[in-house]
């Protein structure tokens, strides 16, 4: 009844181009934001901000990213635990080598860093597509992991060979480090993630997001009617990378505060930050987000129910929890390939028409 | 010949051997690829599974016996018997083929016509699925695997090289047995799809989907023969790795390693896996050895594969094996 684009009138091209056309998504849209930014700061507290919060925020920009370049530009990656360990050791250089540059700035250049990597990377998705690409770009993950483990540079040769991160202010409360407050940090994520979800979403729909779904749906067919692969498919390594190497900096900077590189930016992470991209919807910056809070408060709610009520033991909830992200997987993929972002699309679309169906 | 030159050379016939059992797991890729179009990343873990499953079936152990503890309070571990490793051997094939069968009846078939990346991440979905059940139903812990294979150094190996070279090479047993284990699987996998009605389908399946079905060739059936059959060589794969280093989770990270394989080998070959595993193998081994270890601080086995694979593709998108890729509009 509320869910309806009648009477909602368009006067301009701006209104009707519109991410959310319709005038219960904009006020649905605004209230959570409100929600967000207004009223979760007051009432965070340490356990759900590090338990959920923050990692939910960050894993949702490294899944924007991704799912640039697998969603929208048909690029399959199994690098992103590479990528943003490269942003990881980025952040903690530049944090270490200029003391005196501001958060906001680390994090941005170790995005920038990250994605000069990623298009070397990426130059070889030119000759290379689908599966082989998708192994290829597990040499960057292997490699990338490698030399951080190996090259005393980049972790200060410290003896323990982890990084640290010191602690930093921004507006005089502390950033990062183990004094920091929840919702500093948590502030700081949510500037973070909804700048880089408008700018992905503006992108997706513009000129170069069109350019990466041609490519996506049929390379050749798109190089034919005019769209440079090249440039394509080499913007899209360097958007995604950028998204992922912020999202490593931050997954370090914030989150972790102590990084082994290894064990931070394993496979595991890659595989992770894809399945959240296949669980929430691929080419779809909402799934992004769908996908990222499913498969951070899936743990969370295991250990609660199984650890807790049940009184399993622990390493039983950890081998449930592989059987069901694994059964989930299969299950999604048989029955919505496209994930909860469709999920979301057809009970809208259901939404629009009830309680009159026909 | 001086030492290093010798010290080179066992250390790629060393890598040699790896690189046969890089190529056991890569076959079982390469089957059930050229049958379905299925790239299955679930492989490695199949061959975790396989080996955890003989370990258990040769134990006696209970399945899912701490679940069932945690739940209902009891204290059961073992049934109490041992299976000799021939009969556990045979139970664990049936397992897989039971295994082959319920994928098969409960995902692939839900996902015919489905693009191939699709698939491939439904595999990896498996795998996880599976990995899970394997550690709920036999326990996470390290296990020994022993169905009486030799191991050790050969010594006649090590004798007969010290009276050419006045150097004796070291060469595990275990390997020799794996190497020949391997030719056996590969000539019975030849005779099998030349010789034998089922072979026949099988190829006729790997050519053309709409023509063998076309011909009264049942696909279901197909594709749970070719799961089992990728069974089967998961669990040789599986005996092998196990009885070398152990049934352990790292187990199915051998499927990562057989990835770079298949790249290089040509995902549609069966040639294609087995020279690529040895490429992969020596060349590893060889470039830790001379340059790895020396001049970049070791463990460069974990990514030279790739790299080299890599390198491989960029020349030669396809593989080295593989079927031409031809794209139409």
């Amino acid at each position: 009844m509320l869910y309806r684009e009648a009477g909602d009138f368009k006067t301009s091209y701006a209104e009707d181009n519109q991410t959310f056309p319709i005038k219960f998504d904009r006020v649905g849209y605004y209230v959570v934001l409100a929600v967000a930014v207004l009223v979760v700061p007051f009432f965070i507290n340490d356990y759900w901000a590090s338990a959920f919060l923050i990692p939910f925020l960050i894993y949702a920009i490294a899944a924007i990213g991704l799912n640039i370049l697998t969603g929208y530009c048909g690029q399959v990656s199994l690098g992103t635990g590479g990528f943003m360990a490269v942003g990881a050791y980025a952040s903690y250089k530049l944090m270490t080598a200029f003391p005196w540059m501001d958060m906001v700035t680390v994090t941005l250049l170790s995005g920038l860093v990250t994605a000069a990597v990623g298009v070397v990377f990426g130059l070889p998705s030119l000759r290379i597509k689908g599966f082989y690409l998708a192994v290829a770009t597990l040499a960057a993950q292997f490699f990338l992991v490698w030399l951080f483990n190996k090259v005393g540079w980049f972790y200060n040769y410290s003896a323990s060979g982890q990084i640290n991160a010191p602690e930093r202010e921004f507006f005089g409360l502390i950033l990062t480090g183990p004094n920091a407050a929840a919702a500093t940090q948590y502030l700081f994520c949510l500037a973070f993630v909804l700048v880089l979800a408008w700018v992905a979403r503006n992108l997706t729909r513009g000129t170069v997001g069109r350019k990466w779904m041609a490519i996506r749906d049929m390379d050749i067919a798109a190089e034919i009617i005019g769209v440079n692969p090249l440039r394509a498919k080499l913007s899209a390594f360097a958007v995604s990378s950028f998204f992922v190497g912020i999202s490593g900096a931050l997954f370090f900077t914030i989150y972790l505060g102590a990084v082994e590189v290894g064990e931070a930016f394993g496979i595991q992470k890659s595989f992770l930050v894809l399945f959240m991209i296949i669980i929430g919807g691929l080419g779809s910056i909402f799934g992004s987000f769908a996908g990222a809070a499913f498969l951070v408060l899936l743990p969370v709610v295991l250990k609660l129910v199984g650890v807790d009520l049940l009184g399993w033991p622990t390493d039983i909830v950890a081998h449930l929890q592989l059987v069901i992200v694994g059964g989930l997987i299969v299950f999604f993929l048989i029955v919505e390939p496209h994930g909860l972002a469709q999920l979301w699309r057809v009970t809208k679309e259901k939404l629009r028409l009830w309680p009159f169906p026909h | 010949m001086p030492d290093q030159v010798l010290f080179g050379l066992e250390v790629a016939l060393n890598g040699l051997m790896a690189g046969v059992m890089y190529s056991l797991v890569a076959l079982g890729f390469v089957l059930i690829f050229k049958a379905s179009g299925i790239f299955n990343y679930a492989q490695g873990v199949m061959a975790l599974f396989a080996a955890m499953t003989l370990v258990g079936i040769q134990n006696g152990q209970v399945p899912f016996s701490h679940l069932i503890n945690a739940t209902f309070g009891t204290d059961i571990h073992y049934f109490g018997w041992q299976a000799p490793a021939l009969l556990a051997i045979l139970l664990t094939v049936v397992v897989m083929a039971v295994f082959a069968w319920l994928v098969n009846r409960l995902v692939f078939r839900h996902l015919v016509n489905q693009e191939p990346i699709i698939l491939f991440m439904a595999t990896i979905g498996l795998a996880y699925f599976l990995e899970g059940v394997a550690d709920l139903m036999w326990g996470s812990e390290i296990k020994k695997l022993d169905v009486g294979l030799p191991q050790g150094i050969n010594e006649w190996i090590d004798g007969a090289t010290f009276e050419i070279f006045g150097y004796g090479f070291f060469i595990d047993n275990l390997d020799l047995v794996a190497t020949v284990i391997a030719a056996l699987l590969v000539g019975g996998l030849v005779v099998f799809s030349q010789y034998t009605k089922q072979g026949r389908a099988l190829r006729a399946v790997a050519d053309d989907h709409q023509a063998a079905l076309s011909v009264g060739i049942s696909l279901n059936f197909i594709w749970v023969l070719v799961w089992s059959i990728a069974g089967f060589v998961a669990l040789v794969a599986g005996i092998m790795w196990g009885a070398k280093s152990g049934v352990q989770f790292s187990l199915s990270l051998i499927a990562l390693k057989a990835l770079p394989v298949l790249m290089l080998g040509g995902f549609t070959s069966i040639p294609g896996a087995i020279v690529g595993g040895l490429i992969i193998g020596v060349g590893e081994k060889l470039f830790e050895f001379l340059i790895g270890a020396p001049y970049l601080g070791g463990a460069t086995e974990n990514w030279f594969a790739y790299v080299l694979a890599l390198a491989f593709l960029v020349v030669r998108p396809q593989g080295l094996f593989g079927e031409k890729i031809i794209e139409r509009v």
